[in-house]
């Protein structure tokens, strides 16, 4: 800001207001971040609590859970991603309108959580699409969402909404169901295993198994 | 109340079933499934008119051979048990425990959605894990694994796919 800090605060006590249609721009879109409706599994309680009366999102801008992509800004992703919802997940977000966010909640959709064992469990859903906020737990408390929510407020903030109109994100590659898992498995321009996972065993080729296995 | 076990397995052979004991459930042979399940749910006595649970249970070859009288070569090559639950909503009581033993090689058993339409789900989703073909079901298909999807996830041999492995760590499949 090219306005000294001093200078501004003696305007305000006159009842002058300086301020940058960025600032303007960032106040009113942070403040009134309106989610997918998108809950997948328990998180969804914590979301749907979190609306409630008691903890109330509304007071953070997140008046209405809006039903249709087209017409959210935010999805939180609550809830275990399996692999067969996973394709429908990277569809929806692909529907949403730019500037769009990702919070992922919860342990499950974050990294598979307690269920990454599982053979229909995606390991987090930031292998196929962008995020921006993560919130641990499980479930994480509705004051654990809010937090997150506050976090992301402070991203939309510290980013000049021209530049993020300008960064045209394009649609993300939507993963297929193959013989044993998604084809493919991560999309590499997303998200990288990290180093220590390239001396992993490989999947067992389905070809040389037992023969009642298939 | 229902009858102690002793008295259905006497009962049941008395319509000409072989039937063992396995603790709490009745061991029953596959080709005999569904009169059982038919004198079950028809008999006064008895009632059993709801199938509660039916799922199967995967014991690999080199596990040790079924408690139950049914030592046959089969069993010790590895079976598939099928377990039914049957409870009677006519006369609020249950559960009869019905077990089926299957070759894990080919295991196929009657559908019980002749006798029960609740089974019809259940069966699916059995096929769908465990590989098991019940001949007779309406639409047996995949129900919580997608259509296209390799292998039977809840056998004790399945191996799950390592989502971490990088991608061109392996030749295009």
């Amino acid at each position: 800001m090219a306005l000294d800090e001093g200078l501004r605060s003696e305007l305000q006590k006159s009842g002058v207001y300086v301020t940058t249609w960025d600032q303007l721009a960032n106040w009113g879109r942070s403040n009134s971040i309106w989610p997918l409706q998108f809950g997948l599994a328990c998180c969804a309680i914590e979301m749907i609590s979190t609306a409630a009366s008691r903890f109330d999102i509304a007071r953070f801008g997140s008046e209405i859970f809006r039903a249709s992509p087209r017409q959210a800004d935010l999805m939180i992703v609550a809830g275990t991603v399996t692999k067969k919802m996973a394709p429908q997940v990277v569809r929806l977000y692909n529907q949403m309108a730019e500037p769009k966010y990702v919070i992922s909640m919860g342990a499950c959709a974050t990294s598979g959580g307690p269920f990454h064992k599982g053979y229909n469990v995606l390991k987090g859903i930031d292998r196929y699409i962008p995020v921006d906020v993560y919130i641990p737990g499980c479930p994480p408390t509705p004051e654990a969402l809010l937090e997150g929510l506050v976090k992301l407020q402070e991203r939309l903030k510290s980013h000049s909404l021209a530049g993020e109109i300008a960064a045209k994100q394009g649609e993300y590659a939507i993963p297929e169901f193959g013989k044993r898992g998604l084809e493919p498995r991560y999309n590499a321009s997303v998200w990288q295993p990290p180093e220590r996972y390239f001396n992993t065993p490989t999947t067992p080729d389905p070809s040389k198994m037992a023969p009642n296995n298939t | 109340m229902l009858p102690p076990i002793d008295q259905i397995k006497a009962a049941l052979e008395r319509q000409a079933k072989t039937v063992a004991i396995d603790g709490a459930n009745l061991v029953v042979e596959a080709g005999d499934l569904l009169n059982v399940c038919r004198f079950l749910k028809d008999s006064p006595d008895y009632a059993m008119d709801y199938v509660s649970n039916l799922t199967a249970v995967d014991y690999p070859p080199d596990l040790p051979a079924a408690p139950t009288g049914a030592q046959t070569s089969a069993a010790q090559a590895g079976r598939i048990e099928m377990v039914y639950h049957l409870f009677s909503m006519a006369k609020k009581h249950g559960p009869i425990g019905l077990k089926v033993i299957l070759p894990r090689t080919t295991p196929v058993v009657d559908s019980l959605t002749k006798v029960y339409r609740g089974a019809e789900f259940q069966e699916r989703e059995v096929y769908d894990l465990f590989g098991v073909r019940f001949e007779g079901h309406p639409d047996l298909r995949r129900i919580l694994m997608w259509d296209g999807f390799e292998g039977h996830p809840m056998r004790k041999d399945y191996v799950v796919e390592n989502q971490d492995e990088p991608i061109a760590a392996r030749p295009a499949a």
